[in-house]
C-alpha cells in the first residue's frame, strides 16, 4: 500500500505541475504580452481556464495531504527549513487565486479595480510556481542543514542558493512553455495562433536557457545533477524521449496541429519529473551530511498509511469521473 | 512578541478568518440549491436571479475559503512542526477526506458556476446541490479532526512514543460527533442570519423588495431552524466538556472551587488572584444540574486542575458568555421570525421587525468567533489535550512576529476585498439580477 500512497504523490504532484502549471503560464504569459493584447489573451486564457480554475489547484491540496499524513517527518522537515520560500509562495496562491476569482466576479468592471486585480495576477503568477520551483530545488540541493545554529544558515541558506534559484526559474519557464501550448489550441482566430506560437517559442528557449543555468549551477554547488540524470538508463531514456518529443512538437505545430501538440508539452514535463525524481528515489529530501529522508523509510505507520491508500483509492474513483466529464462538457464539447 | 505567541497569534488570525469564509462557503450553495429548486418547480424567475445573485457570493467566498484553507495546510507545519510530525499520521485521515470532499466540491462548483444554459436543468440543479453537501462534509471532516485534539483516540502514548495508531479510531474520537453538530448548526445560524439581514436592509431601503423578501426568506427559515436547535447541540457539546476536559469546562464557568450544587454563573468578571467572581449572577445548582442531571453532584472546578494545566480564565470565560448570550438572542429572533410567519404576517413588513434582523447580520458570526476561542482557549496549554503542550510544537524558527504581521495584513486585505466586493454585488442587484421584472 505504501506504493499506492507514493503513486498518488507523483501523480498529485505531476497533475498539479500540468494543469495548476498551465494556469500560472497563462499569468506570466499575460506578464509578457503587449498592452494592446492583453485583454483578447486574458480573454482566450480565461475561457480555457475558467471552469476548472479551481479543479486544478486541488491538486497541491491533495500533495501537501498526503505528505502530512503519510510522510509527516518529510513534512514537518520541510516545513521548517523552508519555512520562508513555502510562505512566499503561500502569498502567491492567496493572491493569485482571490485576484482571479476577483476580476471575474466584480459586479462592476471598471478599469481601475480591474487593473489592480490583473496587476495582482500576473505578478503572483510569476512568483507563485518561482518559490515552488525553489522549494523543489532546495529539497534535492543538499544545502538544508539540520544542525545549523544560525538564523541564516538553518532558514535563508537552505533555499537562497545558486541551484534552488535556477530550478525556480526553470519551473516558471515550464509553465509558461505548457501555457502557450495549451492556449494555441484554445485561440480563435488565426492572429492569435501566432501570437502564442511565437511565445512558445520564447518560452521554449528560455526553459532551455534556463535549464542550462540549473545544470551550470548545480556544477558549482556540487549537486550531482548531470550524473543523476544522465548516470542510469532510465534517466537517460526520458531525457532522449523528452528531446525528441520537443523536435516532433515544433514539427506538428509548423503543420498546424493543437492538440498533440499538448500531448507532448505534458509528456516532456512529465518526462523531466521523472527523471529527477527516479535517481534518488526513495530519498526525497537530501539534506547537508548525506542525511536523507526516504518515502522508503520515513512514513508513517503502515495502518495509517493503509487507510490513506483505501482513501484515495476510493476518492480517485470519484473525483476522476467528475473531472473527467467536467473537461469533457467545458472543453471537448466547446472544441 | 515571543515567537510562540506570535505562532498562536498567527493560527488564531487564520482560522479565524477562515472559519468565516468557509461557514459561508459551506452554507450559501444550500440557499442556492433551495432557491434554484424553486425556480425548476415554480418557474418564477425571481429565484432565478436570486439563485444567479447567490451564486457569485458562492464563488467569492469558495475562492477565498479554498486559499485560506490551502494557507493553514501549510501552517500548520510551518508554525506547529513538531505537532505534525506526531500527530498527522494520527488525526490526518480527515483531512484527506476532506481534501476528496473538497475536491468534490471544487468540481462541481466549476459545473454550476458555468453550467447555465448548457447542462440539463436537473444535473445542474444537482451539481449545485453537491457543491452544498460535499461543503458541509469538508466542514465536517475538518472539525472532526480539531476535535481529537480535544478528545485524542486511536493510539496509545508510551514513554513519549506514539504506538498502536488507528486513524479510523481517532477520527470518530468521542468529540466529533458532538463537535461536528455544534460547528454545522453554527455555520448555518450565522450564515442563514447574516445573508437574511443584508437582504432585510435592503427591503428596509426598499430596493428591489420583492426579490430581497423572497431571498430574505430562505436565509432566515435555515438561520432561525438552525438557531433553535443549537442550545441541544450546545448542552451535548458542554457535558462532553465536561467529562473529558475538566480545565476547560471550569474555565467557561469561571468555576473556581469544587461544591456541592455548584453553580451556573452569568456574566460576571472572574478574578483569577483571589479566585471568585465579581458581579455576576449565580444559579446554585444549574451547574450540577446541566452536568450530572441532579442538582447536587459537585462538578469539577480549577482547584482540581494544576496551575500549569489550567488555560486562561477571563478570555475562556467571557468567550462562552458572548457565545450563549448571541445563541439565546438569535433563538428568540427566529421564534419570533415563525410567529409572525404563522400568526402575525403584518410584522414581516414593520420597520422594527426588519430592524431586528438588521442587527442581526453580525452576531452569528460574531457567535462563532466565540465559539471557536472557548474551544481553542479553553484547550491550552494543550496543542493535544493531555499528551502535548503547544509550547513543545512551535517551530524552532525565529522572527514569527514577523509572518504574523504579514499574514494579519493580508487577512485585513482579503476581508476589506470581500466586503467591498458583496457590496458591489448587491449594489449591482436592480442591474445584473432583478431586471426581468
Amino acid at each position: 500500500m505504501l506504493h499506492v500512497v507514493i503513486i498518488f504523490l507523483f501523480f498529485a504532484i505531476l497533475l498539479y505541475f500540468l494543469l495548476g502549471g498551465a494556469d500560472f503560464g497563462a499569468g506570466i504569459i499575460e506578464l509578457f504580452t503587449s498592452d494592446n493584447n492583453k485583454s483578447r489573451t486574458r480573454k482566450t486564457s480565461y475561457q480555457a481556464i475558467g471552469p476548472i480554475w479551481e479543479a486544478n489547484h486541488m491538486w497541491l491540496v491533495i500533495a501537501v495531504v498526503i505528505l502530512f499524513v503519510g510522510f509527516p517527518v518529510i513534512y514537518s522537515e520541510m516545513c521548517t527549513y523552508l519555512h520562508i520560500p513555502l510562505l512566499i509562495m503561500l502569498m502567491g496562491i492567496i493572491a493569485r487565486g482571490t485576484a482571479f476569482s476577483f476580476r471575474n466576479y466584480d459586479a462592476i468592471k471598471d478599469e481601475k479595480t480591474q487593473t489592480l486585480y490583473n496587476h495582482i495576477f500576473v505578478y503572483s503568477s510569476f512568483i507563485t510556481p518561482l518559490f515552488l520551483g525553489i522549494t523543489a530545488g532546495s529539497i534535492i540541493s543538499r544545502q538544508i542543514d539540520p544542525s545549523a545554529n544560525d538564523f541564516l544558515t538553518a532558514y535563508v541558506y537552505s533555499w537562497l542558493n545558486f541551484f534552488s534559484v535556477a530550478v525556480g526559474f526553470f519551473t516558471v519557464a515550464l509553465c509558461g512553455f505548457l501555457a502557450a501550448i495549451y492556449l494555441i489550441g484554445e485561440a480563435k482566430e488565426q492572429s492569435d495562433v501566432k501570437r502564442f506560437t511565437k511565445k512558445a517559442v520564447i518560452m521554449n528557449a528560455v526553459a532551455v536557457g534556463c535549464g542550462g543555468l540549473v545544470f551550470l549551477a548545480a556544477e558549482i554547488e556540487h549537486v550531482h545533477l548531470a550524473y543523476w540524470l544522465f548516470g542510469n538508463p532510465l534517466s537517460l531514456t526520458t531525457i532522449i524521449a523528452a528531446s525528441l518529443s520537443l523536435v516532433l512538437l515544433w514539427y506538428l505545430l509548423a503543420k498546424g496541429n493543437t492538440q498533440v501538440i499538448r500531448i507532448l508539452a505534458a509528456f516532456q514535463v512529465t518526462m523531466i519529473l521523472i527523471a529527477v525524481g527516479y535517481r534518488h528515489y526513495p530519498n526525497i529530501i537530501m539534506m547537508k551530511g548525506g542525511n536523507n529522508l526516504s518515502l522508503l523509510k520515513d512514513h508513517a505507520p503502515l495502518t495509517t498509511i493503509t487507510d490513506l491508500g483505501w482513501g484515495l483509492m476510493i476518492g480517485s474513483l470519484i473525483i476522476l469521473p467528475a473531472l473527467g466529464y467536467l473537461y469533457y462538457s467545458f472543453k471537448a464539447k466547446t472544441d | 512578541m515571543n515567537d510562540f505567541i506570535a505562532a498562536r497569534s498567527q493560527m488564531a488570525l487564520s482560522l479565524g478568518f477562515h472559519i468565516i469564509y468557509s461557514c459561508i462557503g459551506m452554507v450559501m450553495p444550500v440557499f442556492m440549491a433551495i432557491s434554484h429548486y424553486k425556480w425548476i418547480k415554480t418557474g418564477d424567475v425571481v429565484y432565478k436571479n436570486i439563485t444567479q445573485a447567490w451564486s457569485k457570493g458562492v464563488a467569492i467566498f469558495f475562492a477565498t475559503g479554498a486559499v485560506s484553507g490551502t494557507m493553514l495546510s501549510f501552517e500548520l507545519g510551518l508554525l506547529w512542526p513538531k505537532f505534525m510530525r506526531y500527530a498527522g499520521p494520527i488525526f490526518g485521515m480527515p483531512f484527506s477526506l476532506e481534501g476528496v470532499a473538497f475536491f468534490v466540491e471544487a468540481i462541481a462548483l466549476g459545473f454550476f458556476l458555468y453550467g447555465w444554459n448548457r447542462l440539463n436543468k436537473w444535473f445542474h440543479w444537482l451539481t449545485g446541490v453537491v457543491v452544498g453537501v460535499s461543503g458541509v462534509l469538508s466542514g465536517i471532516l475538518v472539525v472532526s479532526a480539531n476535535s481529537w485534539m480535544n478528545s485524542p483516540a486511536g493510539f496509545d502514548y508510551v514513554n513519549g512514543q506514539y504506538l498502536d495508531i488507528d486513524p479510523i479510531k481517532a477520527m470518530f474520537n468521542a468529540a466529533w460527533f458532538s463537535e461536528a453538530l455544534h460547528m454545522t448548526l453554527a455555520a448555518f445560524v450565522a450564515t442563514g442570519f447574516a445573508v437574511a439581514g443584508i437582504h432585510a436592509l435592503m427591503i428596509f431601503r426598499k430596493r428591489n423588495v420583492h426579490f430581497h423578501t423572497q431571498a430574505f426568506k430562505i436565509a432566515i427559515i435555515f438561520g432561525s431552524v438552525a438557531a433553535i436547535l443549537q442550545p441541544l447541540s450546545g448542552d451535548i457539546s458542554a457535558k462532553g466538556a465536561a467529562h473529558r476536559q475538566p480545565g476547560k469546562s471550569a474555565a467557561m464557568e469561571a468555576n473556581f472551587h469544587t461544591v456541592p450544587s455548584s453553580p451556573l454563573l452569568i456574566g460576571g468578571i472572574p478574578d483569577t488572584v483571589n479566585k471568585k467572581n465579581n458581579y455576576g449572577i449565580e444559579i446554585p445548582g444549574l451547574l450540577s444540574f446541566l452536568v450530572y442531571e441532579d442538582f447536587k453532584t459537585p462538578v469539577e472546578g480549577l482547584d482540581k486542575i494544576p496551575q500549569k494545566d489550567q488555560p486562561n480564565v477571563p478570555i475562556t470565560h467571557y468567550a462562552f458568555q458572548v457565545m450563549v448570550g448571541i445563541g439565546m438572542f438569535l433563538l428568540f429572533a427566529g421564534l419570533l421570525y415563525f410567529l409572525a410567519l404563522w400568526w402575525k404576517r403584518k410584522w414581516l413588513v414593520k420597520n422594527w421587525f426588519l430592524k431586528l434582523f438588521i442587527i442581526c447580520t453580525p452576531l452569528g458570526f460574531l457567535a462563532v468567533e466565540a465559539g471557536w476561542t472557548v474551544t481553542e482557549v479553553g484547550r491550552q496549554p494543550w496543542i493535544i489535550q493531555g499528551v502535548m503542550r503547544t509550547s513543545e510544537a512551535v517551530t524552532p524558527m525565529q522572527g514569527i512576529q514577523y509572518t504574523f504581521y504579514l499574514f494579519t495584513f493580508v487577512y485585513f486585505t482579503l476581508s476589506v476585498a470581500v466586503i467591498f466586493l458583496l457590496w458591489r454585488q448587491i449594489k449591482m442587484v436592480p442591474q445584473l439580477y432583478d431586471k426581468n421584472k
